[in-house]
């Protein structure tokens, strides 16, 4: 398969271009900012996803959605980072419903997320840093198990309907899919540096059935959605690279000094292009992470860890070379570029950052 | 089609299987195991004439070149096909060639008939070597500022000047040269020769570098006479061609930043153990190096596509060249004081280092990495002067 989009995905990504741009650029971001908005997103523009069956893209054709692949979801999620659209598409629409898909529990939750009005968020991190580790205990009660600890990082936790939650249980690690109207369960939303919203949870004693385990006992489905989540997260951080990279290029074609736009002086051309460079073998990169996921290629593993790590790396310097080329305006919250800063330092953190890929990288490959 | 294409990829397989010699599978242990060919071949064993001229017969060494020039003529999907599987055997490349990576190209888009059925079969079977004739004393990144000038003596033009930097110009057979044929006009002035390297007046000094090699020549031209007839294009238009093959010239140095098809010793000594930072550096390194890979499949296929951008090459080249020098630093250092050794057996003479010192030219040759980025800026960007 060729390493570019077909001409179905372009439409796709023209569409998604237009409707993004439209209904929830970076002015919509700011707005719910200002507004100190207590969600965290748009239940209005979430609906409109649905309605254009966006929240359906990973979901098969026989449970109604639109059985496509992570290259489509990429496509989206790219246009969402492009315009920093506060939005649980990434969780739930990509890493939730790729957890679920093929279980019972896609009876249950998949016609609320096609409808648009269903969350889902992820609870698997417990420390500061995302490292695999899973302390959280699901022990044997009655037909179920009671779960018992801590989550944090947990985008949209506070406003979801459904958890998916990886915890101990002996032998393994299992996961959970616990509605959050679940008795002793208690979200802590925290504002984040980019005014997103993520929650630390407690679990005090979490009574669930048996059938609240997602796959097996022991075997949680972890690797899959944590593939999915980070193929989609850099997707994400692709659009957010590109927005902030081509601002940047079209400042330094408006900006005046000394007589002459800036882009005209070979320093800052050559920052540019090496910008442009790393952003154009990230994008290869996650692709190329795609197109493997989706064709069920073992070779994924490594690819995603390679997406994720240099969507990581290219974007945070694009961010940070915006800042530096727009100079003192880009240090002014009236200004956008800013905003980009703090969603790359967000989503490089998310499903771990380019040192943890580096090592799963180097773990692979025996050393 | 992809049942075809499925198709040609077990035949492909089992062609590969039965004719790469086990040989040639092997990691190659430094620059002298690379196959040439050339009037007087060198080879550092013989399967390496054996797997050339197989691959040469079959027209594999340049599979999609149209098989009337001596190609494969393979569409992409197959040529595609046949990387993979070659990288997947690990098979050596059975023929490095400036005929293939840069004058082939050029004269399949500007050669005249008798031009591409006189020299492209020839460039595929690996009979004639070249070299290139571009960089001279007073014109290294101002490439256009060249002097060597082409006089027209009716017939033919008699060249006098000097080139500098010509790749193994001693072991060429011919080469592709750029002459000023216009004092008046700077790249409006200049054609696009080729002769051969035996001709009277032609004369080659080796330049030994810091790697204790020789692989760049000093090359003079006396009164050399050139038939008209082996003018690539129109005269005063050899600038276009010159361009156009420096495209494929970058797109192929940009190569090295892949490595090898075998065996990497840096990822090598990293698992004999290295100590955590330089552990460190070596991951982050792969993170590049990978996604640098998935750069060149999609440069590739999007080249083949036409959907790439004419400048991408200029991208490529800059980001392979600089990732190859980052990679060969790493090599040296996890492999320590073993691989300072410049003459030993062990050392297969000294490979490493010579080849760490070699990536130093890597982001010179073929333009610079600021040229590059200079290009960028400019045609891709889009930034003014």
């Amino acid at each position: 398969m060729p390493l570019y989009l077909t001409d179905e995905q372009q439409m796709l990504r023209d569409t998604a271009k237009d409707f993004v741009a439209e209904h929830a650029p970076v002015s919509h971001m700011r707005a719910l900012r200002d507004a100190n908005d207590a969600t965290g997103f748009s239940r209005d523009l979430w609906k409109q996803f649905a309605e254009l069956g966006l929240t359906g893209i990973l979901i098969p054709e026989s449970d109604n959605g639109l059985g496509l692949g992570h290259v489509e979801a990429g496509v989206v999620l790219e246009e969402i980072g492009r315009n920093l659209s506060p939005s649980p598409f990434l969780t739930t629409a990509v890493a939730a419903v790729e957890a679920l898909k093929g279980t019972p529990h896609a009876a249950r939750w998949f016609p609320g997320i096609l409808a648009g009005e269903t969350v889902a968020a992820l609870a698997i991190d417990e420390r500061a840093k995302h490292d695999g580790r899973i302390e959280m205990k699901a022990e044997r009660s009655g037909n179920g198990f009671r779960l018992t600890g801590a989550k944090q990082f947990v985008t949209h936790g506070h406003v979801a309907d459904l958890l998916l939650v990886a915890a101990a249980t002996g032998h393994g690690t299992t996961l959970f899919a616990v509605p959050t109207d679940t008795k002793g369960l208690t979200a802590d939303p925290q504002r984040l540096a980019d005014a997103s919203l993520a929650a630390r949870i407690t679990f005090d004693g979490v009574e669930v059935d048996a059938d609240a385990v997602v796959g097996e006992v022991d075997q949680a489905p972890l690797a899959r959605l944590l593939a999915a989540g980070r193929t989609g997260a850099s997707a994400e951080l692709l659009g957010v690279g590109g927005g902030a990279m081509d601002m940047t290029v079209s400042y330094l074609k408006e900006r005046k000094q000394f007589g002459a736009v800036i882009g005209s002086f070979q320093a800052l051309q050559h920052r540019a292009a090496h910008l442009y460079s790393e952003m154009e073998v990230a994008r290869a990169a996650v692709l190329k992470a795609q197109q493997l996921l989706d064709a069920g290629d073992e070779r994924a593993t490594d690819a995603v860890s390679v997406a994720k790590a240099m969507t990581s790396l290219a974007t945070t310097l694009a961010v940070q070379e915006g800042i530096q080329m727009h100079g003192g305006i880009g240090m002014t919250d009236e200004y956008d570029i800013g905003f980009y800063m703090k969603r790359a330092r967000v989503l490089a953190e998310l499903f771990g950052d380019s040192n943890f890929h580096a090592d799963a990288l180097a773990q692979a490959a025996g050393y | 089609m992809a049942e075809d294409l499925e198709t040609f990829r077990a035949e492909t397989r089992a062609w590969l299987e039965a004719n790469c010699p086990e040989t040639m599978r092997t990691p190659m242990r430094g620059e002298k195991d690379a196959t040439w060919g050339g009037r007087n071949p060198q080879f550092a064993h013989p399967d390496q004439k054996i797997w050339m001229d197989r691959m040469g017969a079959r027209g594999w060494t340049v599979p999609d070149w149209p098989a009337a020039y001596g190609g494969g003529g393979l569409s992409p999907a197959e040529t595609k096909i046949l990387r993979e599987e070659m990288a997947r055997l690990k098979c050596r490349n059975p023929l490095n060639s400036f005929g293939i990576s840069m004058l082939g190209p050029a004269l399949l888009k500007y050669g005249t008939e008798a031009q591409k059925l006189e020299h492209l079969p020839r460039i595929a079977r690996g009979e004639i070597r070249w070299c290139q004739g571009y960089s001279e004393p007073n014109a290294g990144s101002d490439l256009a500022g060249l002097q060597t000038s082409a006089e027209d003596a009716g017939d033919h033009y008699i060249v006098n000047g000097q080139k500098v930097w010509t790749s193994y110009a001693d072991q060429a057979d011919w080469i592709f040269c750029l002459v000023r044929t216009d004092k008046t006009s700077k790249q409006g002035g200049i054609s696009f020769l080729l002769f051969d390297m035996a001709s009277e007046g032609v004369s080659t000094k080796p330049i030994l570098l810091i790697s204790g090699y020789s692989p760049f020549c000093e090359t003079f031209f006396d009164n050399v006479k050139v038939p008209k007839a082996n003018r690539v294009h129109d005269e005063n238009k050899g600038w276009d061609v010159a361009k156009y093959l420096l495209g494929h010239e970058r797109e192929m140095i940009s190569g090295m930043g892949l490595g090898g098809p075998a065996g990497d010793p840096m990822i090598d000594a990293a698992r004999k153990g290295v100590d955590p930072i330089l552990r460190a550096q070596i991951a982050l390194f792969q993170v590049r190096s990978q996604a640098f890979k998935a750069m060149s499949e999609r440069f590739i296929d999007e080249l083949k596509a036409g959907r790439a951008h004419p400048a991408q090459p200029s991208m490529m080249k800059y980001y392979g060249t600089e990732l190859n020098k980052a990679r060969h630093e790493l090599t040296m250092a996890a492999g320590g004081s073993d691989s300072l050794e410049w003459e030993s057996e062990a050392s297969n003479h000294g490979a490493a280092p010579r080849a760490w010192l070699r990536t130093k030219a890597n982001s010179i040759e073929g333009g610079t990495s600021e040229i590059q980025l200079n290009i960028i800026a400019k045609r891709i960007l889009d930034l003014p002067s």
